[in-house]
């Protein structure tokens, strides 16, 4: 199984760990014959402007929207969830527009506001997660396709389209692998 | 779900953000004109100062915090994170910008030290620290303060790569003495680095900095931001060698580029043609001592 990760700029190795340590391959996505071959495709966390111009300019974005429309396993992490989704909020900001979900970005503040905390998340079972959101953005609210994973407060911080997995929070940056796995069990069944 | 607890200020969050901007230029700039000019470039990060360091270099006299009036105005013109430096020691200017909802504070050897003696206890503060280095154990002496996030000092204002690959190569050349080590010499080593010895213990582990490390000082073009991530840096700096160049637009644009493809010589070829004149800079090797920023902090 070799998993693509798109390594423009952002928290890139974090994902690589995570991956080599559930015994999965890894490429990183620099330029779109790099999705050659991938089963799954991960986007990290970063910083939303830079990626999305970067993808545009790349020509990164319409091969991994296809991709996406076509079953391609993808899991977005902060940056990765807004790059998901099909609207945001007072931006004109280019994403892949696969997720039915309207995000609010640096919706909790600014870095002040970064925190962490354990949230149960009922489709990892066990114990709850402990999760990590620097200026993290969430889902204000989604179409019927999508099931949400985890609200608090009224935010959808965790959600799954189909073969599309979007996390506000970091697992990454946690040495719990449960949501990695998840992700892998999307492309085990793909 | 309202009994979950949320913990705000902590290192996890502080290095977290640090983490993010990974493979990103941060730029400086000092109006919320070239914020918006840097942010369009695609830059991760922008820091907020009322002169780039060739002016403060050029000009003399005690460089401070920033107006809050002008680091406001900034902060309300991009989305991207905006960051802010305080002078080496000055525990209130950090507050100040702590109370400013700054996102990063970079205490700084660019400005004219407040404390020769004390850099400022940064675990102290909620918002995190990023702080200049020049060896593996100036960097560990302030993660140990509570530094999010380190950037090898080089030698800012100049347009001059030398002493930020003089840095790196340093940090760099005693994290592997530190990891060809024994754990029965480790002791030792962090006595005549003067770091503390959990830190050199982590490093050791990690075989690399606990914490993410940027390049700064002297960055002038595509290709020397590229080098910088060549030797192993996770991101870049650029003060004045964006905005004292002819076109800053292009050029922020260019280094952006060649940072996330740094591997990539055919591609920073292409953008680097044609930006135009970069700063004139000055070379490093005929300055006076005195005249060096970097000697600023321990």
């Amino acid at each position: 199984m070799k998993v693509g990760i798109l390594a423009l700029q952002g928290a890139v190795r974090e994902h690589r760990n995570m991956l080599h340590r559930l015994g999965a391959q890894t490429v990183d996505v620099l330029n779109p014959q790099d999705l050659r071959g991938v089963s799954g495709l991960i986007l990290p966390g970063g910083e939303s402007t830079t990626v999305g111009k970067l993808m545009l300019r790349y020509g990164l974005l319409t091969p991994i929207a296809e991709a996406g429309r076509a079953g391609l396993p993808i899991f977005g992490t902060c940056t990765g969830l807004i790059l998901l989704a099909k609207h945001i909020n007072n931006s004109s900001q280019h994403t892949l527009a696969l997720m039915d979900a309207s995000v609010e970005r640096n919706a909790f503040g600014r870095q002040q506001a970064s925190f962490e905390a354990d949230m149960p998340i009922p489709v990892l079972g066990g114990k709850p997660f402990h999760a990590i959101f620097i200026r993290a953005p969430y889902i204000e609210k989604v179409g019927s396709g999508v099931t949400v994973l985890l609200r608090h407060d009224e935010k959808i911080l965790f959600a799954r389209q189909g073969n599309l997995l979007a996390a506000a929070f970091h697992p990454e940056l946690t040495d719990d692998t449960r949501i990695h796995e998840y992700f892998l069990s999307f492309i085990i069944e793909n | 779900m309202s009994e979950v607890k949320k913990e705000t200020g902590t290192f996890a969050v502080k290095t977290g953000l640090a983490e993010m901007l990974k493979g990103g230029v941060i730029m400086d700039v000092v109006t919320p004109e070239q914020a918006k000019i840097a942010e369009e470039a695609g830059a991760v990060a922008v820091m907020a100062l009322e002169r780039v360091p060739s002016d403060i270099r050029a000009q003399g006299g005690v460089a401070r915090m920033s107006d809050p009036e002008m680091i406001s105005g900034i902060q309300q013109a991009v989305t991207i994170p905006v960051m802010a430096k305080a002078r080496i020691g000055h525990i209130v200017e950090a507050r100040v910008l702590e109370a400013l909802e700054i996102d990063f504070i970079d205490e700084s050897e660019v400005l004219t030290p407040a404390d020769e003696a004390h850099h400022i206890l940064k675990s102290a503060f909620k918002v995190p620290f990023v702080c200049g280095a020049r060896n593996l154990g100036e960097a560990l002496r302030r993660i140990g303060e509570g530094a999010a996030m380190i950037r090898t000092k080089g030698e800012a204002g100049t347009g001059d790569v030398v002493e930020a690959v003089r840095h790196i190569r340093q940090v760099n050349s005693d994290i592997q003495r530190v990891v060809g080590a024994s754990h029965m010499e480790l002791m030792a080593i962090a006595k005549e680095l003067g770091a503390p010895y959990e830190l050199v213990v982590q490093v050791k582990e990690l075989g690399r900095l606990p914490v993410v490390n940027f390049a700064a000082g002297g960055i002038a073009t595509p290709a020397d931001a590229a080098l910088m991530m060549v030797l192993g840096c996770d991101g870049v700096f650029v003060g004045s060698g964006i905005f004292k160049s002819d076109n800053p637009a292009r050029r922020a644009k260019a280094i952006v580029e060649a940072v996330a493809h740094y591997q990539d010589a055919a591609l920073i070829a292409e953008v680097s043609k044609g930006l135009g004149e970069a700063m004139r800079g000055q070379s490093v090797a005929q300055m006076e001592d005195r005249d060096k920023i970097a000697d600023r902090g321990w």
